[in-house]
């Protein structure tokens, strides 16, 4: 069926056969084709994608945020921020002080949560690397999954009225507030190509990097062996996924075309999944800096909460598919 | 002028940090540069994300670094 990426297939078997004179059949060949298939494919959907975000973000500056979520309730308030936070993926060396303004501001510490689980959690580079290499469908149901989570993440930190563990000193700065600047169509559009720039020159090595590594696998791991640690008939697969992906902060580029080969092989698409969930939204880095702003009880809620519901979302997905 | 780079010592804070500089040497400013890590004084200053550049006290660009270009005015209004 000839689709969007169809003229990516063709380049990649006529490079392989006639480039590098390879049997796309052989073990080489194959490599070599999931190699120039997968590479041109994933930097154009990243591209794209981190472009449209970079440039939808410009409406969605923090302080914009900051004053569509103040005072809203619990459900309304925790659906808009993690449906907002599709749009604004952050750096974790802004999350204290986006916490702390978003606090101060008069946003609710669920409404909060829902957003700091959202906003990294569905970023351009795992969205266009999830569409590029499992198709959109994937793509979508990761970024479904992903706000349900920010929402029932928030909601359950609301609801149990946690705002007793936040550190003290959050609550007495004195915040000040900053101005939403108006800009023009064209300096939007400049910003999406900066923060596209930007992207695509930190992480390319990771896709070239992940995207051989994954060749490799194709071309030369056999299957049985996937299935036997990763396929669907053990059980521990899915939390030894996410217990994996927790180190493995900030190379989601480097490890997902990884795990297509994996998949390709037998492992089933919840593992990676739940794999995905674990590497964007429980790093590491991220949870040691919330510790600035978060009493360890909070921040084991918080954690503990996570990787409940990713672990949770790798089985449903197994089960219903 | 005190030109504040606010921000918990990442690498896009010493790229702002540069570019400020270059900024104001090229306008031939007098000013000295203050680099704000606390997060405390980060939301005392307005700041909801980092890296952020501030003049005297006033924030005037948040969450990205810049080009000395860009900067330039944004000092000369100050």
């Amino acid at each position: 069926m000839p689709g969007l990426f169809t003229p990516y297939e063709w380049f990649a078997r006529w490079a392989t056969e006639r480039i590098f004179g390879l049997d796309p059949a052989s073990r080489l060949g194959s490599s070599v084709e999931f190699f120039l298939y997968d590479v041109p494919k994933v930097i154009t959907l990243l591209v794209l994608v981190s472009f449209a975000v970079g440039t939808l973000q410009t409406w969605l500056q923090p302080e914009a945020v900051r004053r569509i979520l103040g005072g809203k309730r619990l459900f309304f308030g925790n659906v808009a921020a993690a449906v907002i936070g599709i749009f604004t993926p952050f750096c974790s060396c802004s999350a204290v002080p986006l916490f702390i303004g978003f606090l101060k501001g008069g946003v609710p510490l669920g409404v909060t949560f829902s957003y700091l689980i959202a906003a990294p959690m569905v970023n351009e580079v795992a969205v266009a690397l999830l569409w590029g290499l499992f198709g959109w469908r994937i793509a979508l149901t990761y970024i479904g999954f992903g706000v349900t989570l920010a929402i029932a993440g928030g909601m359950v930190i609301g609801l149990l009225k946690l705002e007793k563990w936040v550190e003290p000193f959050v609550w007495e700065v004195p915040a000040g507030a900053g101005d939403v600047t108006a800009m023009p169509l064209r300096a939007r559009a400049a910003e999406g190509w900066r923060s596209m720039r930007e992207i695509l020159g930190k992480v390319w090595p990771y896709i070239v990097g992940g995207i051989a590594a994954g060749a490799f696998i194709h071309g030369y791991v056999p299957g049985d062996l996937v299935m036997k640690w990763a396929g669907p008939g053990n059980p521990f697969a899915v939390p030894v996924a996410v217990l994996l992906g927790v180190p493995l902060y900030a190379n989601v580029a480097g490890v997902l075309p990884i795990t297509e080969a994996l998949a390709g092989k037998g492992m089933p698409l919840g593992t990676v999944l739940a794999f995905t969930m674990a590497v964007t939204a429980l790093s590491a880095p991220e949870m040691i800096i919330l510790r600035n702003v978060l009493r360890p009880q909070l921040l084991a809620v918080f954690i503990a909460l996570m990787t409940a519901g990713i672990i949770a979302v790798g089985y449903l997905f197994n089960v219903l598919l | 002028m005190k030109i504040q780079i606010l921000g918990s010592g990442c690498a896009k804070c010493n790229q702002l940090k540069e570019s400020a500089e270059a900024a104001a040497r090229d306008l031939g400013l007098a000013y000295e540069i203050e680099k704000i890590t606390d997060f405390k004084e980060i939301a005392r200053l307005g700041a909801l994300v980092t890296p952020a550049l501030a003049v005297n006290g006033k924030l005037k660009l948040v969450g990205r670094v810049a080009s000395p270009e860009e900067i330039k005015p944004l000092l000369q209004e100050s």
